[in-house]
């Protein structure tokens, strides 16, 4: 049966990160994107909320909560609409914790999960993007070779979030000739592991706030338990759908932010003697935005259920996120253009938003999911 | 239809080499430090130097095209290196064309002189828009009242060009309110007038080469011989301020198309030279897409030229040149767009050309009338739209 109902705790894990973006992240996203930093405070306050440690099972010491991409894009699309780049510093360690709760062996669950279960913030990532124009995580260049019974790794991965803060990351490494993506495995590193090198990614275009780095990995060894999942490691194709799913998410709760910030300008602000909202081009533009943002949250909820409902989500993660990246642009660009020159400015937040918009939607490992 | 002569090809390529030593790098600097260079940077002492030695080419008389296509061949050629130092080009900008027109005699001595020759690099700069209209030209709220010594303005302005460093800013503002439009007028504040206060210079997502600045007039005062025109202008339509600035829009929005499709042009090359050298060329995809943006920035520069030549030629060019406008300022945010698309994150991570030229991109289509404003006038021209 179809339903596009949501559970009595999927509203309230929402309203609550709805709340939080609202008076958390939104109030402090124009500051964080000049300071190109999430002040420490608010990764505190974002910790107290215990989303991290949710879905980490009981013996682990979590919440134990049953894992739903429903939920993740729930939550995200909450995030992102108070502000995508202090969502993706504030819950990057998601992107650590997840995937292991998902895909990892029970023993590398037991070993590395406990420590986010805490009431003192902990922060890991995941190591996924690397230089390459148009990078495809199918012709990935970084490579883990066997060597005796552990791995040795060894490229450079950029945009990791919050990757100078991470004392633990989740890199994907291209670990045997099989084709495309079923040769890729996840693997976890100490950040302060002999040959990684962290280092700050400058100048990125939008969501500055999620501390974007650059990580060499200049021949780490890794031992041969610590490849995710159990012997050889876990296939990485739902993590990457997940990813999707994720930053799909996010994207749609940006772009609701700008619709829901353009209304309200669009009818009071008047040109040629009548709000611009009574104008049909402003007005139908505000319509498409609309059409468009919803047609995006439900390609990404088909995805998450199909997820959930335990089928490939692989192909309808694909589907969500091209759909998203190629209206939400659309949708933040209309949005600055209602604004005109004072959405130009960095001073209202439509440019920052599209600024955000255009580097989260050419960009799939933000999200946790 | 012919090719450009070879005097305005010289112009060109002089544009071209000053443009790549110069203007890209002066362009960039500005950009990584989110300000316009200050008045004093070598480069403007550079860039008053370089137009000593190489007069404008509007003052070129051995070239036979006429004056809009020349500008429009120049400001493309321009942009292709950086559009906002084009903007923060020491000289009297935009204003200079209507003292020209509308001055008086000794209007023309006193605030044009000044530039002939200089030395030194100085500005000028025109004040029309205002924090409650942007496009909405006619719902400007700048008063200006007559007393025993001048006239006192009242009023805001913003996204003003050059306005913090210019030797005066011409402000456009309404002596006579119950006239409506017929009532805007054009007044010269000099540098340093104390009623021109709260001068701030705007944080931008893009364009930071050049200072967009927001004031306010409070009871600023200005002599009487500061009204542009002087008391009794001629009785024509185009003598009030608001029939020279609207006049004045049908060669300055073929300008600013020229301008885009400059930028377009430089975000098509930088994005065509990453494809190669990535090695995503091969990609069927990325190829038909970079094909596609190629066409399109042919047709937009087609169709600026054509507004040109058609103001060359005198003749009516209102919906061509919001065309123009509209086109060329959408090629130029899609081809920025599709650049950061094919380059993919390479350019989400900063020191990429493209990510500056999306930034930068974005304000085409809004300075010179928002692309909405640019299709309600040539709706109005082909169904009678109205306002």
């Amino acid at each position: 049966m179809i339903s596009f109902a949501l559970t009595e705790e999927q509203t309230q894990v929402r309203d609550t990160l709805l709340s939080f973006a609202t008076s958390e992240l939104a109030t402090r996203a124009r500051s964080a994107d000049e300071a190109r930093l999430s002040p420490s405070e608010l990764l505190d306050t974002a910790w107290s909320l215990g989303f991290t440690a949710l879905s980490i099972p009981e013996d682990c010491g979590g919440g134990g909560a049953p894992r739903s991409l429903v939920t993740s894009a729930l939550m995200l699309e909450a995030l992102g609409y108070g502000c995508a780049g202090l969502a993706s510093a504030a819950f990057a360690s998601m992107l650590f914790v997840n995937p292991l709760i998902d895909l990892g062996s029970e023993e590398q669950r037991l070993r590395y999960l406990p420590e986010f279960c805490g009431e003192k913030r902990r922060a890991a990532s995941l190591a996924l993007h690397e230089g390459a124009p148009a990078f495809d995580p199918a012709r990935m260049a970084t490579r883990a070779m066997r060597d005796g019974k552990g791995w040795v790794l060894t490229g450079t991965k950029r945009l990791v979030p919050m990757g100078e803060h991470a004392s633990r990351l989740l890199v994907l490494a291209r670990a045997s000739d099989a084709p495309g993506l079923a040769g890729i495995r996840a693997f976890i590193v100490d950040s302060d592991a002999t040959g990684v090198t962290i280092a700050r990614d400058s100048g990125t275009l939008g969501l500055t706030a999620a501390g974007f780095a650059r990580v060499e990995l200049a021949q780490v060894r890794v031992p041969a338990d610590d490849v995710l999942g159990d012997g050889e490691g876990a296939d990485i194709r739902p993590l990457l759908a997940s990813l999707r799913i994720g930053g799909a998410a996010l994207a749609v709760g940006l772009a609701r932010a700008v619709i829901d910030f353009a209304i309200p300008y669009a009818k009071e602000r008047v040109a040629f003697g009548e709000p611009i909202a009574r104008k049909q081009s402003i007005a139908f533009m505000l319509a498409d935005m609309h059409i468009e943002c919803e047609a995006m949250r439900w390609m990404v909820w088909k995805a998450a259920a199909e997820a959930d409902a335990g089928r490939d989500a692989a192909k309808a993660s694909v589907l969500a996120q091209d759909y998203v990246n190629r209206h939400a642009v659309r949708i933040a660009d209309d949005g600055l253009q209602i604004f005109g020159g004072h959405g130009y400015i960095r001073d209202l937040p439509p440019e920052m938003w599209l600024r955000n918009m255009r580097v989260l939607t050419s960009h799939d490992a933000i999200a946790a999911a | 239809m012919s090719g450009f002569s070879a005097a305005l090809r010289a112009h060109i390529e002089r544009a071209r080499e000053w443009g790549r030593n110069e203007v890209r790098p002066a362009g960039l600097e500005a950009d990584r430090n989110a300000a316009p260079l200050p008045a004093d940077h070598p480069y403007f002492a550079k860039f008053v130097d370089f137009r000593r030695r190489h007069p404008s080419p509007a003052e070129d008389d051995t070239i036979s095209e006429g004056s809009a296509v020349r500008m429009a061949v120049l400001n493309e050629e321009n942009a292709y290196w950086d559009r906002g130092m084009g903007v923060a080009a020491p000289g009297p900008g935009l204003p200079a064309a209507i003292v020209a027109a509308l001055g008086t005699p000794e209007q023309r001595e006193r605030f044009l002189g000044p530039f002939r020759g200089a030395k030194e690099p100085r500005w000028g700069s025109f004040a029309l828009t205002e924090p409650g209209g942007g496009s909405d030209t006619a719902a400007f709220r700048t008063r200006a009242i007559r007393t025993d010594r001048g006239y006192v303005l009242r009023g805001s302005k913003c996204f003003i060009g050059n306005a913090a460093r210019a030797d005066w800013v011409l402000i456009q503002a309404n002596l006579d309110p119950e006239k409506g439009r017929a009532g805007q007028r054009a007044f010269f504040v000099e540098h340093g007038n104390p009623g021109m206060t709260g001068i701030k210079i705007e944080k931008k997502m893009g364009l930071r080469a050049y200072e967009s600045v927001s004031f306010i007039l409070e009871d600023c005062e200005v002599p009487h011989e500061n009204l542009l025109g002087g008391e009794q202008p001629a009785r024509t339509s185009q003598s009030s301020a608001y029939g020279a600035t609207m006049g004045s829009l049908n060669t300055t929005r073929v300008g600013v198309a020229a301008s885009a499709v400059g930028l377009a042009r430089s975000a098509y090359d930088e994005t065509l030279d990453i494809a190669k050298q990535s090695g995503s060329i091969k990609s069927a995809r990325v190829r038909d897409r970079l094909e596609a943006m190629r066409r399109r920035l042919r047709a937009a520069w087609l169709m600026t030229l054509r507004a040109a030549w058609k103001a060359d030629e005198k003749i009516p060019n209102i919906v061509d040149a919001s065309m123009a406008k509209v086109f060329a300022a959408e090629t130029a945010h899609e081809l920025a767009t599709v650049g950061m698309e094919i380059v993919g994150l390479e350019a989400g991570a900063g020191d990429c050309l493209v990510e500056k030229l999306f930034r930068d991109a974005k304000a085409l289509n809004i300075v010179e009338g928002t692309g909405q404003i640019q299709r309600i006038i040539i709706a109005r021209n082909l169904v009678g739209l109205p306002r």
